[in-house]
């Protein structure tokens, strides 16, 4: 069970109040129409699954319903950041 | 059993005033207060307690506590058995029925592995009985009754299980020495402590070890410490408590188990489970002794030495009389010192040349015969031990020295299953002959014996100093009053000889030293499995199955890994550990469960017509959690078939009424809402005009259908948009995801209003005449209210949202009114109604009336992967918006154009009175040839009474293109049912009816006056968040709207709850929602701000008194502590199987806002948890 910090309550809550979205980071095409059916497929279908970190995207579901950005580590679970949607996420890049 | 008893005339920790009786496998014996299950037995000299698993041969008690291996044992009878208990662990009650979970030898596949026990090795059952493949259920069945787990209790179980929530800074599993001073460090420093032992008393060794302080002995040390901690209300002890499992960032689980409650199951709990959060954790587990193998060393009568002692001290009971103590460490003179003081016979057989530490020195002066560079080869006996075979250590004269009793230390293992369920492997280390814990993770420390040390007053010190690092990383760095602990010389311990097995000079004997009696693992199976090339000890683990049982292999894993190393011909750090799995031990699946069985299991949503329905005749249909009426069964004996035959034909020729109320609502808001919608929906709403309704399909990105329903255009930048039932929370999270993720550049707020809307659809040619009854102030003429059009007004003198759609094809309005209103609503109308008989109906009728429309019904005739197309709807696919919609990309996927995807089509029984069942599947010919190609399947089918004939909607392969094509369905009966497909449009809506209704002037309903409202006024604020908009908003209410995350702001009257960064919940005096709706409105007049009434949508629930806290602990995983939660605070949060925001108005009251159709719930689900 992750304790997992709600960038917006600003507190760390049990995982329970949560749900995961997903991969984060990942942008819907600008112009879907101009993509061949291999690259919008990519986007619909198509997901990293890292060791390591992972950037994700959560919404505290039972709490403020507001969806906001982590960097899990998938081997450890460990939350590594949370972060609001649009602010960057600290990558493996930036942690180093 | 034999008839002497093994009771010492006095000492021990029991209370003799207070003898239990109690029963074991059908004979009754008698133990006292005080005593173990396992204690008690050994008291009346009950030898042998189990048959093993595979050899079926007798067992007795090895061990003290948790890593018993034999005696496993269920305890009551009937369905309050419970399974898989270790005697050891169980404290005798009075009227205790015990037996044993492996009774044998009554099976033939235990009296088969008796006679041929040698022939059975590792891996034989797999080898034996694989073949031929299909038969291996079979002789699974065999093997499992002939293994013995026990018998599954027989009905539901009576007794009750509580589960809470636990929140700590520091949390110490382990009362010993060390536990003891880290628990105290950490509480003087101030820190919240949480502080288990799955003992029933604590302090574990301390309170009889020779350390002492200045003024106190250990024991009167460990009384005060225990005593201060008591006195701390921030500290939290439980006792008989074990912490099975520690899972991530610090989550443990605990199970208390709670004594004296079996004989009124059902009233108090039998067991508490524990879910503790805790910033730091403290493993000071402790270690167990090891024992050493020899040949017939699973003999009732070998135990461990320190279980000798265990049982002679605290329970004064002598499990023998003569004493035979085989040891490779000091410890074990303990013991020796222990019999040897209450006059019994004892000789050690020590492995090492020499002994002279403290203990074998006090040995010898006592007088005690000890045999140094000896080894014991084999234990002797049947049903028990009666002598054992020695020698000197590299061969030499066999000996045999008679006793009843042997008693074996090989050191001590280290409790290191917590720290390795984090994922750390335990390391060997040669000083201390043991595996240890691993390097901790973040947040978790080991101290004391866990670490390998065995002097307490080295442990103590470690405890301490752990305990005290503990609360400084918890936050508490202030100075604190260090404890004086007591110390002292345990003595100069000689060092260990590592020693695991003796071998045997018959190599025979390898069959007969047991290293896993749980699951009578030998010797000769390890060797066996190294042999056939089982290297890595994962492997032999599972090959050998050493480990598996439901005791971990507690007392025989090192010993296996050591005698898999040695065959392997490599050292135990080579060869390394398996790893431990949660749960350290078994763990009910009721504690899981807690009170959320029966009622609880799921929570059941309400209307807020949900007693009217019930003194109707409801008959109740699950839909996602609400209760919905399926049908109004008239009188005791109309079936189903009956009333939704009469249900229908109301609708259709006179006037019926609906309870539509647990259809999602989402109150959309803000500039940008039409734009927001276009994308949403693939159908256009732009230019939808206000007062309109319309028909709206989502689509997923990947093109299918995701819901389906009416949005209406309240006002220019207002929607509200309808979802199907079961369909609200997952498409208000959709919504909010692209809201929130990828469009955070539109003005709109989304705001769930499905429980703040009682709906009543008033369906019939009549309903426009019984509408007008209780409706004075909307034109409700065919020309002023079409066909999809929307007006506000008042329906029985309450503010009311009328809609002119129709699920049925009937004239049909859908009236909307706040949910505290809605029981007075749908009384008028059925009052204004009575002279057309109207006529409540159900989800069952609902769905008739539909389908004889062919409307669909998102997820019953769509499966997740249909598109428009698919089921004819693509009209309301509107290509060429200016952003496009979701899904649109995917609808040219050459997937989506293929003409033989599924259509929905109609199918007409050819007996028309055979109704199809739904999701039977279609075929082309009534007897085809196996296997048969599947032409489609049936998604909906009923009787209609209005056609006179059964009808169904099925999805066909390119099925708009074969109307008039006979499909057969096979049945499970072999009987085959033909239908023919038809168009899905199986009657015409009535577009405009002219019910022929007399003209003039209605006469409109004598209703009572409204009552003044009770509940608080509610109203959910959205808004941008800017400065401008939270003055202008904090001016209107005279209250400043609170920034500050997780906090609420009050007044005299009202309290406005912070809910996320730009939102906020206001509870202001019952009845003002309109007037401070209107203030709002007129202050925040700039564009951004989105203010809705929700005063429908919750219940304020208030608790107060020391119960509240308790009850909301249980209840919800947050930490509602004074120090965590002030008053002024609030928090959103899970509550139950429900959600609430919680708030602290004061000290000792709560209040708990939770949404209006799960206030049952919650109201039911709190009292429960506080009686």
């Amino acid at each position: 069970m992750l304790l997992i910090r709600c960038p917006y309550c600003c507190e760390e809550r049990s995982e329970e109040e949560f749900t995961c979205a997903g991969e984060g980071g990942i942008r819907r095409p600008a112009s879907p129409d101009d993509l061949s059916d291999a690259q919008w497929a990519d986007y619909l279908h198509f997901r990293t699954n890292p060791k390591g970190l992972h950037r994700e995207i959560w919404c505290h579901t039972a709490g403020c319903r507001r969806y906001f950005d982590v960097v899990r580590d998938t081997v450890t679970y460990a939350i590594h950041s949370t972060t609001p949607i649009g602010a960057t996420p600290a990558t493996r890049e930036t942690d180093d | 059993m034999t008839d002497v008893t093994r009771r010492l005339p006095e000492g021990g920790a029991i209370d003799r005033s207070r003898p239990l009786a109690f029963t074991f496998n059908g004979v009754t014996l008698t133990g006292y207060e005080g005593d173990t299950l396992a204690s008690a037995l050994l008291a009346n000299g009950v030898d042998v307690v189990g048959r093993s698993f595979k050899y079926g041969r007798p067992r007795g008690i090895v061990g003290y506590g948790a890593e018993e291996p034999n005696a496993i044992v269920q305890v009551g009878e009937g369905s309050a058995r419970t399974p898989n208990l270790r005697a050891t662990r169980v404290e005798l009650e009075d009227g205790m029925v015990a037996t044993s979970a492996a009774r044998g030898p009554g099976t033939a596949m235990g009296a088969l592995a008796r006679a041929f026990g040698r022939l059975l090795p590792a891996g034989f059952y797999y080898k034996t009985f694989i073949r031929p493949q299909g038969l291996w259920g079979f002789w699974e069945e065999r093997l499992r009754e002939a293994a013995g787990f026990g018998d599954v209790p027989d009905g539901a179980d009576p007794d009750i299980y509580e589960r809470r929530y636990g929140h700590a800074d520091v949390l110490v599993v382990g009362a010993g020495p060390a536990g003891l001073a880290a628990a105290l460090s950490a509480s003087r420093a101030g820190a919240r402590v949480f502080f288990a032992d799955e003992n029933s008393a604590f302090g574990g060794t301390l309170r009889w070890s020779s350390v002492a302080t200045d003024s106190e002995s250990a024991g009167e040390w460990c009384r005060h410490a225990l005593a201060e901690l008591a006195d701390n209300p921030d500290v939290h002890l439980l006792n008989r408590a074990t912490a099975f499992g520690l899972y991530d960032h610090n989550f443990v689980g605990i199970l208390e188990r709670c004594v004296g409650n079996a004989e009124t199951p059902g009233k108090a709990p039998r067991q508490r489970l524990h879910q503790v959060r805790a910033k730091q954790v403290v493993l000071a587990c402790g270690a167990i002794e090891r024992p050493i193998v020899f040949a017939g060393n699973d003999l009732p009568g070998v135990m461990t030495a320190s279980a000798v002692s265990g049982y002679t001290i605290h329970h004064a009971v002598a499990p023998g009389e003569r004493l035979v103590l085989f040891t490779n460490n000091d410890s074990a003179y303990d013991t020796a010192l222990t019999w040897h003081r209450i006059g019994r016979e004892v000789t050690v057989v020590d492995v090492r040349p020499t002994a002279d530490g403290a203990g074998p020195d006090a040995a010898r002066a006592a007088g005690i015969d000890i045999r140094v560079g000896h080894v014991v080869q084999e234990a002797h006996g049947r049903r028990r031990v009666n002598g054992v075979q020695i020698a000197p250590v590299g061969g030499g004269k066999i000996e045999r020295l008679d006793c009843d009793l042997v008693a074996s230390s090989g050191g001590w293992n280290p409790l290191v299953h917590l720290s390795a369920q984090t994922g750390v492997r335990p390391q060997w280390s040669e000083v201390a002959l043991a595996f240890l814990p691993g390097s901790p993770r973040d947040g978790v420390h080991h101290a004391g014996a866990i670490n390998g040390h065995t002097s307490t007053s080295a442990c103590m010190r470690e405890g301490a100093r752990v305990g005290n690092e503990a609360a400084r990383l918890a936050g508490f760095d202030g100075p604190r009053d260090e404890p004086d602990l007591p110390d002292g010389d345990d003595g100069p311990c000689a060092p260990p000889e590592a020693l695991f097995l003796v071998p045997h000079p018959r190599p025979s004997r390898e069959s007969r030293q047991f290293v896993d009696m749980q699951l009578d693992v030998t010797v000769a199976d390890i060797d066996l499995a190294a042999r056939e090339g089982y290297r890595s000890v994962e492997h032999a683990k599972r090959y050998t199955a050493l480990g598996f049982g439901t005791d971990q292999g507690k007392l025989g894993n090192v010993n296996g890994v050591a005698i898999l190393a040695r065959a392997l011909g490599q050292g135990i750090d080579e060869t390394g550990t398996t790893m431990f799995r949660p749960p350290y031990t078994p763990v009910t699946f009721g504690a899981v469960a807690g009170r959320d069985v029966g009622e609880f299991f799921d929570p059941a949503r309400r209307t807020p017509m949900h007693e009217w329905h019930e003194t109707h005749g409801a008959v109740w249909e699950d839909v996602g959690r609400w209760k919905r009426p399926r049908y109004y069964a008239r009188g005791a004996d109309e079936r189903m078939d009956e009333a939704v035959r009469r249900e229908c034909l109301a609708a259709r020729g006179g006037v019926a009424m609906l309870d539509a109320s647990t259809l999602g609502k989402i109150d959309v808001q803000g500039p940008d809402a039409a734009v927001f919608l276009d994308r949403v929906y693939s159908n256009g709403f732009r230019r939808l005009a206000v007062g309109r309704c319309r028909y709206g399909l989502m689509l997923r990105e990947d093109g299918t259908i995701l819901d389906d329903g009416v949005t209406v255009r309240v006002a220019d930048n207002r929607y509200l948009l309808h979802t199907t039932t079961g369909n609200a929370e997952a498409v208000l999270s959709w919504l909010e995801l692209w809201r929130q993720t990828e469009w955070p550049e539109l003005n709109v707020h989304l705001t769930s209003v499905t429980d703040h809307w009682a709906t009543a659809a008033v369906v019939g040619p009549k309903s426009r005449t019984v509408l007008r009854r209780v409706c004075t102030d909307i034109d409700l003429s065919p020309d002023a209210f079409r066909f999809m059009d929307y007006r506000a007004g008042h329906v029985a003198g309450v503010p009311a949202r009328v809609y002119r759609i129709s699920f049925s094809g009937e004239l049909s309005f859908e009236v909307n009114v706040a949910a505290q209103h809605g029981p007075r609503v749908w009384e008028a109308l059925i009052a204004a109604g009575d002279d057309f008989d109207i006529t409540p109906y159900g989800t069952e009728t609902m769905h008739v009336l539909r389908a004889e429309m062919g409307f669909i019904i998102v997820g019953q005739d769509t499966d997740g992967s249909m598109i428009p197309d698919d089921m004819g709807l693509a009209g309301l696919v509107r290509h060429g918006k200016p952003w496009g919609f979701l899904g649109d990309r995917s609808l040219s996927l050459p997937e989506h154009q293929r003409p033989d995807r599924p259509q929905l089509v109609g199918l007409t029984p050819l007996n028309p009175a055979t109704v199809l069942p739904e999701g039977a599947q279609l075929v082309k010919e009534p007897r085809p040839k196996l296997p048969a190609k599947m032409q489609g399947h049936v998604t909906s089918s009923y009787l209609s009474a209005a056609m006179g004939h059964s009808f169904a909607l099925a999805m066909v392969k390119g099925g708009r293109e074969r109307i008039g094509e006979t499909l057969y369905s096979p049945q499970a009966d072999g009987s085959v049912i033909p239908a023919k497909v038809v168009p899905s449009v199986f009657l015409e809506p009535v577009v405009d009816a002219n019910e022929g209704e007399s003209q003039g002037a209605p006469q409109p309903l004598a209703l009572a006056p409204l009552p003044a409202a009770t509940a608080p006024a509610m109203l959910n604020l959205c808004g941008d968040g800017t400065h401008e908009f939270r003055r202008a908003a904090s001016e209107a209410l005279c209250l400043t709207l609170p920034g500050r995350p997780c906090t609420t702001a009050r007044d005299t009257s009202i309290a406005i709850h912070w809910l996320a960064p730009d939102e906020w919940l206001i509870v202001a005096p019952p009845g003002e929602e309109a007037e401070i709706e209107r203030r709002l409105r007129e202050a925040t007049s700039a564009p951004g701000a989105a203010i809705t009434d929700v005063t429908g949508a919750y219940i304020l629930l208030r608790l107060s008194g020391p119960q509240a806290r308790e009850a909301l602990a249980s209840a919800t995983p947050y930490d509602l502590h004074p120090r965590n939660f002030p008053p002024g605070r609030c928090v959103q949060t899970t509550l139950a199987k429900t959600q609430a925001l919680i708030a602290a108005p004061n000290e000792d009251t709560f209040e708990v806002i939770v949404r209006r159709s799960y206030a049952h719930y919650a109201e039911a689900w709190l009292t429960d948890a506080s009686s």
